[in-house]
Protein backbone atom coordinates (compact mmCIF):
# COMPACT_ATOMS: atom_id res chain seq x y z
CA UNK A 1 0.00 0.00 0.00
CA UNK A 2 1.94 2.75 -1.05
CA UNK A 3 -0.37 5.37 0.28
CA UNK A 4 1.22 3.97 3.88
CA UNK A 5 4.74 5.07 2.66
CA UNK A 6 3.95 8.58 1.20
CA UNK A 7 5.10 11.08 4.05
CA UNK A 8 3.99 13.95 1.74
CA UNK A 9 0.26 14.20 2.25
CA UNK A 10 0.63 15.00 5.94
CA UNK A 11 0.30 18.53 7.03
CA UNK A 12 0.13 19.40 10.19
CA UNK A 13 -3.13 21.10 10.81
CA UNK A 14 -5.09 20.32 7.31
CA UNK A 15 -7.21 17.15 8.24
CA UNK A 16 -8.95 17.21 4.95
CA UNK A 17 -6.62 14.58 3.16
CA UNK A 18 -6.21 12.23 5.88
CA UNK A 19 -5.80 8.73 4.43
CA UNK A 20 -7.90 5.73 4.88
CA UNK A 21 -5.26 3.95 7.29
CA UNK A 22 -5.25 7.48 9.74
CA UNK A 23 -9.38 7.60 9.82
CA UNK A 24 -9.03 3.68 10.59
CA UNK A 25 -6.98 4.33 13.07
CA UNK A 26 -8.48 6.95 14.48
CA UNK A 27 -12.17 5.46 14.42
CA UNK A 28 -10.55 2.91 16.45
CA UNK A 29 -9.37 4.55 19.20
CA UNK A 30 -12.60 6.54 19.47
CA UNK A 31 -14.18 3.33 19.44
CA UNK A 32 -11.98 1.93 22.73
CA UNK A 33 -12.07 5.55 24.36
CA UNK A 34 -15.67 5.12 24.12
CA UNK A 35 -16.14 1.57 25.44
CA UNK A 36 -13.77 2.46 28.77
CA UNK A 37 -11.04 0.45 27.69
CA UNK A 38 -8.29 2.90 27.22
CA UNK A 39 -7.53 6.69 28.33
CA UNK A 40 -6.00 8.82 25.92
CA UNK A 41 -3.81 10.12 27.81
CA UNK A 42 -2.38 7.14 28.81
CA UNK A 43 -1.77 6.05 24.97
CA UNK A 44 0.08 9.67 24.96
CA UNK A 45 2.39 8.52 28.06
CA UNK A 46 3.45 5.27 26.22
CA UNK A 47 4.38 7.09 22.80
CA UNK A 48 6.50 9.45 25.23
CA UNK A 49 7.84 6.71 27.01
CA UNK A 50 8.71 5.15 23.67
CA UNK A 51 10.14 8.14 22.57
CA UNK A 52 12.05 9.11 25.55
CA UNK A 53 13.18 6.35 27.50
CA UNK A 54 14.34 3.62 25.30
CA UNK A 55 16.59 3.22 22.62
CA UNK A 56 20.22 2.20 21.81
CA UNK A 57 21.93 4.35 23.83
CA UNK A 58 21.44 2.06 27.21
CA UNK A 59 22.64 -0.80 24.31
CA UNK A 60 25.79 1.32 23.63
CA UNK A 61 26.23 1.80 27.68
CA UNK A 62 26.24 -2.06 28.50
CA UNK A 63 28.96 -2.74 25.55
CA UNK A 64 31.18 0.06 26.77
CA UNK A 65 30.89 -1.38 30.00
CA UNK A 66 31.86 -4.93 28.92
CA UNK A 67 35.02 -3.31 26.84
CA UNK A 68 36.44 -1.80 30.15
CA UNK A 69 35.45 -4.34 32.78
CA UNK A 70 36.66 -7.71 32.38
CA UNK A 71 33.97 -8.67 35.87
CA UNK A 72 31.42 -7.11 34.03
CA UNK A 73 31.73 -8.86 30.53
CA UNK A 74 31.98 -12.22 32.10
CA UNK A 75 28.58 -12.05 34.15
CA UNK A 76 26.81 -10.27 31.02
CA UNK A 77 27.96 -13.59 28.61
CA UNK A 78 27.20 -15.90 31.39
CA UNK A 79 23.80 -14.33 32.25
CA UNK A 80 22.95 -10.89 30.45
CA UNK A 81 19.78 -9.85 31.76
CA UNK A 82 21.35 -10.63 35.67
CA UNK A 83 24.30 -8.33 34.51
CA UNK A 84 22.37 -5.70 32.81
CA UNK A 85 19.87 -5.29 36.13
CA UNK A 86 22.96 -4.46 37.88
CA UNK A 87 23.28 -1.26 35.88
CA UNK A 88 20.97 1.25 37.52
CA UNK A 89 21.27 3.84 35.30
CA UNK A 90 19.72 1.97 32.00
CA UNK A 91 16.23 1.01 31.83
CA UNK A 92 14.88 -1.76 33.61
CA UNK A 93 15.30 -5.10 31.01
CA UNK A 94 13.58 -8.10 32.47
CA UNK A 95 14.06 -11.71 32.25
CA UNK A 96 15.53 -13.65 29.00
CA UNK A 97 18.80 -11.59 27.59
CA UNK A 98 21.65 -13.23 25.76
CA UNK A 99 24.55 -11.63 24.93
CA UNK A 100 26.93 -12.80 21.89
CA UNK A 101 30.61 -12.04 21.88
CA UNK A 102 32.15 -11.10 18.24
CA UNK A 103 35.91 -12.63 18.37
CA UNK A 104 38.37 -12.60 15.69
CA UNK A 105 36.68 -16.21 14.57
CA UNK A 106 33.60 -15.31 14.52
CA UNK A 107 30.29 -13.21 13.68
CA UNK A 108 27.36 -12.71 15.63
CA UNK A 109 23.90 -11.70 13.56
CA UNK A 110 20.25 -11.39 14.73
CA UNK A 111 17.39 -11.78 13.22
CA UNK A 112 13.49 -12.75 13.65
CA UNK A 113 12.31 -14.16 10.68
CA UNK A 114 8.76 -14.82 12.16
CA UNK A 115 8.15 -11.35 12.80
CA UNK A 116 10.20 -8.49 14.51
CA UNK A 117 11.46 -9.58 17.64
CA UNK A 118 14.04 -6.93 18.77
CA UNK A 119 15.66 -6.12 22.41
CA UNK A 120 13.10 -2.76 22.55
CA UNK A 121 14.76 -2.15 26.17
CA UNK A 122 18.10 -2.10 25.07
CA UNK A 123 17.79 -0.51 21.32
CA UNK A 124 14.85 0.84 21.16
CA UNK A 125 11.97 0.16 18.34
CA UNK A 126 13.17 -1.28 15.72
CA UNK A 127 14.19 -0.29 11.72
CA UNK A 128 11.97 -0.92 9.42
CA UNK A 129 14.70 -2.78 7.68
CA UNK A 130 14.39 -5.47 10.68
CA UNK A 131 11.04 -5.54 10.25
CA UNK A 132 10.83 -5.71 6.70
CA UNK A 133 10.96 -8.78 4.06
CA UNK A 134 14.44 -8.82 2.54
CA UNK A 135 16.31 -8.99 5.67
CA UNK A 136 13.78 -11.26 7.64
CA UNK A 137 14.16 -13.68 4.41
CA UNK A 138 17.85 -13.35 3.81
CA UNK A 139 19.59 -12.95 7.03
CA UNK A 140 19.65 -17.06 7.46
CA UNK A 141 20.64 -18.30 4.20
CA UNK A 142 22.58 -15.49 2.80
CA UNK A 143 23.82 -13.19 5.62
CA UNK A 144 27.49 -12.31 3.69
CA UNK A 145 24.82 -10.75 1.04
CA UNK A 146 22.70 -8.81 3.76
CA UNK A 147 25.94 -7.56 5.14
CA UNK A 148 26.81 -6.11 2.16
CA UNK A 149 23.96 -4.48 1.73
CA UNK A 150 24.97 -2.38 4.98
CA UNK A 151 28.88 -2.17 3.34
CA UNK A 152 29.99 -4.41 5.63
CA UNK A 153 32.98 -7.17 4.63
CA UNK A 154 34.04 -10.04 6.72
CA UNK A 155 37.22 -11.87 5.92
CA UNK A 156 35.73 -15.19 3.88
CA UNK A 157 37.10 -18.26 6.56
CA UNK A 158 35.30 -16.23 9.63
CA UNK A 159 32.54 -18.08 11.36
CA UNK A 160 28.83 -16.43 10.75
CA UNK A 161 26.62 -17.09 13.54
CA UNK A 162 22.72 -15.94 12.77
CA UNK A 163 20.42 -16.04 15.99
CA UNK A 164 17.02 -16.23 14.58
CA UNK A 165 14.58 -15.14 17.77
CA UNK A 166 12.01 -17.33 17.68
CA UNK A 167 11.08 -17.23 21.02
CA UNK A 168 10.80 -14.35 24.02
CA UNK A 169 14.99 -15.05 24.48
CA UNK A 170 16.12 -11.62 23.25
CA UNK A 171 19.86 -10.96 21.63
CA UNK A 172 22.34 -8.64 21.67
CA UNK A 173 25.95 -8.99 19.99
CA UNK A 174 29.02 -7.35 21.87
CA UNK A 175 31.16 -6.17 18.86
CA UNK A 176 34.89 -6.33 19.51
CA UNK A 177 36.76 -3.22 20.72
CA UNK A 178 37.88 -0.77 17.85
CA UNK A 179 42.00 -0.50 17.85
CA UNK A 180 43.08 2.40 19.00
CA UNK A 181 41.07 3.00 21.60
CA UNK A 182 43.33 2.10 24.74
CA UNK A 183 42.91 4.13 27.61
CA UNK A 184 39.48 5.68 26.67
CA UNK A 185 36.81 6.35 29.10
CA UNK A 186 33.30 4.19 29.11
CA UNK A 187 31.73 7.32 27.91
CA UNK A 188 33.99 7.43 25.03
CA UNK A 189 33.64 4.06 23.46
CA UNK A 190 29.62 4.10 24.17
CA UNK A 191 29.73 7.20 21.61
CA UNK A 192 31.28 4.43 18.91
CA UNK A 193 28.71 1.76 19.52
CA UNK A 194 26.62 2.18 17.02
CA UNK A 195 22.98 0.36 16.91
CA UNK A 196 23.53 -1.75 14.06
CA UNK A 197 27.10 -3.03 15.41
CA UNK A 198 24.64 -4.51 18.42
CA UNK A 199 22.21 -6.50 15.80
CA UNK A 200 25.47 -7.62 13.65
CA UNK A 201 24.94 -5.61 10.77
CA UNK A 202 27.80 -3.31 11.15
CA UNK A 203 30.74 -2.41 13.16
CA UNK A 204 31.45 -0.05 16.06
CA UNK A 205 32.78 3.44 14.67
CA UNK A 206 36.80 3.60 14.93
CA UNK A 207 38.42 6.84 16.67
CA UNK A 208 39.13 9.52 14.21
CA UNK A 209 36.60 8.34 11.58
CA UNK A 210 33.86 10.47 10.54
CA UNK A 211 30.37 9.12 12.08
CA UNK B 1 0.78 -22.44 10.28
CA UNK B 2 2.67 -22.58 7.05
CA UNK B 3 1.83 -18.12 6.45
CA UNK B 4 3.89 -15.86 4.33
CA UNK B 5 5.12 -14.22 7.36
CA UNK B 6 7.63 -17.56 7.46
CA UNK B 7 9.79 -16.06 5.12
CA UNK B 8 13.43 -17.74 6.78
CA UNK B 9 15.39 -18.47 3.01
CA UNK B 10 12.89 -17.21 0.70
CA UNK B 11 14.20 -15.49 -2.19
CA UNK B 12 13.09 -12.42 -4.17
CA UNK B 13 12.53 -9.57 -1.57
CA UNK B 14 15.27 -7.68 -2.85
CA UNK B 15 18.00 -5.54 -1.27
CA UNK B 16 17.74 -4.02 2.46
CA UNK B 17 17.61 -0.67 2.72
CA UNK B 18 18.81 0.73 5.47
CA UNK B 19 17.67 4.60 6.12
CA UNK B 20 19.67 7.31 7.51
CA UNK B 21 18.55 8.85 10.59
CA UNK B 22 15.22 6.77 10.54
CA UNK B 23 12.70 8.36 12.65
CA UNK B 24 10.83 6.61 15.54
CA UNK B 25 7.54 6.95 13.74
CA UNK B 26 7.16 7.26 10.37
CA UNK B 27 3.22 8.78 10.31
CA UNK B 28 1.89 9.82 13.66
CA UNK B 29 -1.21 6.82 13.23
CA UNK B 30 1.97 4.45 13.55
CA UNK B 31 2.16 5.44 17.03
CA UNK B 32 -0.93 5.36 18.01
CA UNK B 33 -1.31 1.83 16.43
CA UNK B 34 1.74 0.91 19.17
CA UNK B 35 0.16 3.11 21.97
CA UNK B 36 -3.45 1.12 21.28
CA UNK B 37 -1.76 -3.23 21.10
CA UNK B 38 0.57 -2.15 24.17
CA UNK B 39 -2.45 -0.63 25.99
CA UNK B 40 -5.39 -3.08 25.08
CA UNK B 41 -2.69 -6.32 25.59
CA UNK B 42 -2.03 -4.95 29.19
CA UNK B 43 -5.22 -4.71 29.91
CA UNK B 44 -5.65 -8.01 29.46
CA UNK B 45 -7.54 -8.37 26.03
CA UNK B 46 -5.01 -10.66 24.28
CA UNK B 47 -2.08 -11.78 24.86
CA UNK B 48 1.52 -11.51 22.56
CA UNK B 49 1.09 -14.94 20.93
CA UNK B 50 -2.46 -14.50 19.95
CA UNK B 51 -1.76 -11.10 18.75
CA UNK B 52 1.28 -12.60 16.48
CA UNK B 53 -1.11 -15.29 14.98
CA UNK B 54 -3.88 -12.28 13.85
CA UNK B 55 -0.85 -10.75 11.72
CA UNK B 56 0.02 -14.16 10.71
CA UNK B 57 -3.05 -14.68 9.34
CA UNK B 58 -3.92 -11.42 7.45
CA UNK B 59 -4.26 -12.73 3.47
CA UNK B 60 -0.78 -13.07 2.42
CA UNK B 61 -1.36 -10.14 -0.38
CA UNK B 62 -2.71 -7.83 2.57
CA UNK B 63 0.54 -9.49 4.70
CA UNK B 64 3.38 -8.23 2.02
CA UNK B 65 1.57 -5.28 1.14
CA UNK B 66 1.15 -3.62 4.01
CA UNK B 67 3.51 -1.44 6.10
CA UNK B 68 4.61 -3.21 9.61
CA UNK B 69 1.87 -0.40 11.77
CA UNK B 70 -0.45 -1.53 9.01
CA UNK B 71 -0.50 -5.08 9.78
CA UNK B 72 -0.40 -4.72 13.67
CA UNK B 73 -3.42 -2.35 12.77
CA UNK B 74 -5.11 -4.95 10.95
CA UNK B 75 -4.72 -7.54 13.64
CA UNK B 76 -5.45 -5.41 16.13
CA UNK B 77 -8.55 -4.43 15.08
CA UNK B 78 -9.96 -7.90 13.97
CA UNK B 79 -8.33 -9.87 16.76
CA UNK B 80 -10.85 -7.36 19.37
CA UNK B 81 -13.74 -7.63 17.08
CA UNK B 82 -13.39 -11.60 17.22
CA UNK B 83 -12.78 -11.41 21.27
CA UNK B 84 -16.10 -9.70 21.16
CA UNK B 85 -14.27 -5.95 22.57
CA UNK B 86 -16.12 -4.21 19.68
CA UNK B 87 -18.37 -4.76 16.70
CA UNK B 88 -17.65 -4.61 13.00
CA UNK B 89 -20.90 -2.35 13.04
CA UNK B 90 -18.61 0.07 15.35
CA UNK B 91 -15.85 -0.38 13.19
CA UNK B 92 -18.09 0.87 10.08
CA UNK B 93 -19.61 3.77 12.17
CA UNK B 94 -16.48 4.47 13.86
CA UNK B 95 -18.05 5.05 17.22
CA UNK B 96 -19.14 2.28 20.17
CA UNK B 97 -23.09 1.65 20.09
CA UNK B 98 -22.61 -0.79 23.24
CA UNK B 99 -20.81 -0.80 26.27
CA UNK B 100 -17.63 -2.31 26.71
CA UNK B 101 -16.75 -5.98 27.83
CA UNK B 102 -14.65 -6.54 30.99
CA UNK B 103 -11.33 -6.43 30.33
CA UNK B 104 -9.07 -8.94 32.79
CA UNK B 105 -7.13 -6.40 34.49
CA UNK B 106 -8.98 -3.28 34.18
CA UNK B 107 -8.73 -0.29 31.58
CA UNK B 108 -5.89 1.20 30.77
CA UNK B 109 -4.99 4.50 32.09
CA UNK B 110 -1.80 6.50 32.98
CA UNK B 111 -0.72 4.33 36.07
CA UNK B 112 -0.58 1.53 34.12
CA UNK B 113 2.12 3.06 31.58
CA UNK B 114 5.07 2.23 33.66
CA UNK B 115 4.73 -1.09 34.38
CA UNK B 116 4.70 -1.83 30.40
CA UNK B 117 7.97 -0.63 30.09
CA UNK B 118 9.03 -3.45 31.57
CA UNK B 119 9.56 -6.35 29.55
CA UNK B 120 7.12 -9.10 31.06
CA UNK B 121 8.55 -12.81 32.45
CA UNK B 122 7.61 -15.55 30.54
CA UNK B 123 9.71 -18.20 32.49
CA UNK B 124 7.93 -20.89 34.28
CA UNK B 125 8.63 -23.25 36.80
CA UNK B 126 9.43 -26.97 35.28
CA UNK B 127 6.96 -29.54 35.40
CA UNK B 128 9.11 -32.10 33.79
CA UNK B 129 12.77 -32.65 33.99
CA UNK B 130 13.97 -31.69 30.33
CA UNK B 131 14.50 -33.90 28.12
CA UNK B 132 17.77 -32.97 26.13
CA UNK B 133 21.19 -32.15 27.21
CA UNK B 134 23.33 -29.21 26.21
CA UNK B 135 25.30 -31.29 22.97
CA UNK B 136 22.50 -32.91 22.28
CA UNK B 137 21.78 -33.69 18.58
CA UNK B 138 18.38 -33.27 18.12
CA UNK B 139 16.18 -33.26 15.13
CA UNK B 140 13.09 -30.73 14.40
CA UNK B 141 10.08 -32.25 13.82
CA UNK B 142 8.55 -31.97 10.62
CA UNK B 143 5.34 -30.85 11.71
CA UNK B 144 2.58 -28.73 9.76
CA UNK B 145 0.32 -27.07 11.93
CA UNK B 146 -2.30 -24.77 10.98
CA UNK B 147 -2.47 -22.40 13.71
CA UNK B 148 0.52 -20.82 15.62
CA UNK B 149 4.07 -22.02 16.05
CA UNK B 150 7.39 -20.61 16.37
CA UNK B 151 9.01 -23.74 14.51
CA UNK B 152 10.04 -21.99 11.16
CA UNK B 153 9.64 -24.21 8.47
CA UNK B 154 13.32 -23.77 7.17
CA UNK B 155 14.75 -26.00 10.27
CA UNK B 156 12.22 -28.46 9.76
CA UNK B 157 13.43 -32.54 9.37
CA UNK B 158 16.89 -31.21 10.18
CA UNK B 159 19.27 -32.53 12.81
CA UNK B 160 21.01 -29.64 15.28
CA UNK B 161 23.15 -29.24 18.28
CA UNK B 162 21.24 -28.02 21.61
CA UNK B 163 23.41 -25.07 22.93
CA UNK B 164 21.62 -23.61 25.89
CA UNK B 165 18.99 -24.61 27.64
CA UNK B 166 16.88 -21.45 28.63
CA UNK B 167 14.35 -22.78 31.49
CA UNK B 168 10.72 -23.48 30.94
CA UNK B 169 9.15 -20.96 28.83
CA UNK B 170 5.00 -20.27 27.89
CA UNK B 171 4.30 -22.45 24.92
CA UNK B 172 3.09 -19.69 22.37
CA UNK B 173 1.35 -23.03 20.35
CA UNK B 174 -1.18 -23.47 23.24
CA UNK B 175 -1.29 -19.39 24.48
CA UNK B 176 -1.56 -17.61 20.63
CA UNK B 177 -4.79 -20.01 20.71
CA UNK B 178 -5.71 -19.64 24.54
CA UNK B 179 -5.22 -23.09 25.63
CA UNK B 180 -3.37 -21.94 28.43
CA UNK B 181 0.46 -21.35 29.02
CA UNK B 182 1.86 -25.28 28.84
CA UNK B 183 5.05 -24.53 29.76
CA UNK B 184 8.16 -25.90 27.83
CA UNK B 185 11.38 -26.34 28.00
CA UNK B 186 13.13 -24.23 25.79
CA UNK B 187 16.59 -24.72 24.21
CA UNK B 188 18.98 -22.91 21.51
CA UNK B 189 19.52 -25.50 18.81
CA UNK B 190 22.48 -24.67 16.07
CA UNK B 191 22.73 -26.11 12.70
CA UNK B 192 24.96 -25.88 10.19
CA UNK B 193 24.39 -23.62 7.29
CA UNK B 194 24.79 -26.65 4.60
CA UNK B 195 22.45 -28.75 6.45
CA UNK B 196 20.22 -26.23 5.62
CA UNK B 197 20.64 -24.49 2.63
CA UNK B 198 22.33 -27.58 0.73
CA UNK B 199 25.99 -27.84 -0.51
CA UNK B 200 25.89 -24.32 -1.99
CA UNK B 201 25.37 -23.04 1.17
CA UNK B 202 27.47 -20.54 3.10
CA UNK B 203 30.00 -23.36 4.45
CA UNK B 204 30.60 -20.79 7.64
CA UNK B 205 27.56 -19.87 8.32
CA UNK B 206 25.54 -21.61 11.70
CA UNK B 207 22.31 -20.79 12.00
CA UNK B 208 20.43 -21.09 15.80
CA UNK B 209 16.66 -21.14 16.27
CA UNK B 210 14.83 -21.19 20.32
CA UNK B 211 13.38 -24.22 20.11
CA UNK B 212 10.77 -25.72 22.31
CA UNK B 213 11.04 -29.23 23.67
CA UNK B 214 7.79 -30.58 21.87
CA UNK B 215 9.30 -29.27 18.20
CA UNK B 216 12.34 -31.35 18.72
CA UNK B 217 12.88 -35.49 18.82
CA UNK B 218 16.61 -37.19 19.52
CA UNK B 219 18.84 -37.08 16.69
Amino acid sequence: MSHDHDHHHHHDGDHSELSETELRVRALETILTEKGYVEPAALDAIIQAYETKIGPHNGARVVAKAWTDPAFKQALLEDGSKAIGTLGHVSRVGDHLVVVENTPQRHNMVVCTLCSCYPWEMLGLPPVWYKASPYRSRAVKDPRGVLADFDVTLPKDMEIRVWDSTAETRFLVLPMRPAGTEGWSEEQLADLVTRDSIIGTGFPKTPGAPS
Amino acid sequence: MNGVHDMGGMDGFGKVEPEPNEPMFHEEWESRVLAMVRAMGAAGAFNIDTSRFYRETLPPHVYLSSSYYKKWFLGLEEMLIEKGYLTRDEVAAGHATTPGKVLKHGKFDLSNVERIMVRGKFARPATATARFNIGDRVRAKNIHPTTHTRLPRYVRGHVGVVELNHGCHVFPDSAAMELGENPQWLYTVVFEGRDLWGADGDPTLKVSIDAFEPYLDPA
